[in-house]
């Protein structure tokens, strides 16, 4: 990665351009052409810098809600039970976190009540696990970004 | 609220747009409408903060920020507004939520915190710690990432 490349990361993970040929503008913008910011872009994915390019979305408005939940697994359970919980698309993140409660999984639904209220049954009655249950209340703060220069 | 032509959209457009030259005009074509179509109601829904910012998602692990670790505070109830300030307003703190207590739980705010190390993690968990004196507190990092999207509709 050179000082280009950290420019274009930098620059995209505030905003990417919504016009006709972003690339073109993105380009303008960083002093070099269409053609080399793509195939730069393309080598920052293919490595892993950028997942993706796309709406980062305010869930809430458009009628969703989150929580967090914890299930109480044994380490040596917790892959199988992860792939359990991982088959629901409404589940966005989950997370091994060993610690002495033996709350172990950690993962977060995002989806309609109605609907998280359906996951959370299913799953209790698949793994028949202790859990905990931790709606989200108020958001402080929420999204990733880095400082990259 | 968005009709169902903007619901396909963002359905579409949240799986990453094509890295091409006009990548609003393939995302049109899946939907049947233009690519001046497709920016205008993404801009739309973008002022109306429906999207919180049209943008690049980064792989942090590549960024060397590999650490990651969910902080669980126990904080007093009439404290919550004055601590959930100071550590959403900390650089290292991506997520910071008030939520429902649970039975047998006692912590209601947790915070996220990206770093390059565990040991850098414990320490800002310590001195958030210390700026908010919020005694109570558990550090749980991330052993295994079984699963990390954006939430998606």
């Amino acid at each position: 990665m050179d000082k280009t490349d950290l420019k274009i990361l930098a620059a995209i993970q505030e905003s990417f351009p919504l016009v006709r040929r972003p690339f073109r503008v993105l380009g303008e913008l960083m002093g070099i052409s269409e053609s080399e910011i793509l195939v730069r872009v393309e080598n920052l994915q293919k490595k892993g810098f950028v997942r993706r390019i796309g709406p980062i979305l305010d869930m809430r408005k458009l009628g969703c809600s989150g929580i967090l939940v914890a299930l109480k697994v044994s380490l040596e359970q917790a892959d199988q039970v992860a792939a359990v919980v991982n088959e629901y698309e409404e589940v966005s993140h989950n997370y091994l976190r060993p610690n002495e409660s033996g709350y172990n999984l950690w993962f977060t639904i995002s989806a309609r009540e109605d609907r998280i209220c359906e996951i959370l049954a299913e799953i209790k009655e698949r793994t028949c696990l202790d859990e905990l249950i931790l709606p989200t209340k108020r958001i402080f703060k929420i999204g990733v970004k880095f400082d990259i220069i | 609220m968005i009709d169902s032509l903007d619901f396909s959209l963002l359905r579409a457009a949240q799986n990453g747009i094509e890295l091409t030259e006009k990548p609003y005009l393939l995302l049109g074509e899946e939907l049947g409408i233009s690519d001046e179509e497709v920016i205008k109601r993404l801009k739309l829904m973008t002022e109306q903060g429906i999207i919180r910012r049209f943008a690049a998602t980064m792989g942090h692990r590549a960024l060397g920020i590999v650490a990651n670790a969910m902080v669980a505070w126990k904080v007093a109830p009439q404290d919550l507004e004055r601590v959930g300030t100071i550590l959403a307003s900390s650089q290292e703190v991506t997520h910071c939520y008030e939520r429902e207590l649970a039975h047998n739980w006692p912590y209601n705010l947790y915070t996220v915190i990206h770093s390059r190390s565990k040991e850098d993690c414990l320490r800002i968990a310590k001195e958030l710690s210390d700026a908010t004196s919020v005694e109570e507190y558990k550090v749980l990092f991330s052993e295994k990432e079984y699963k990390k999207t954006s939430a998606r509709i």
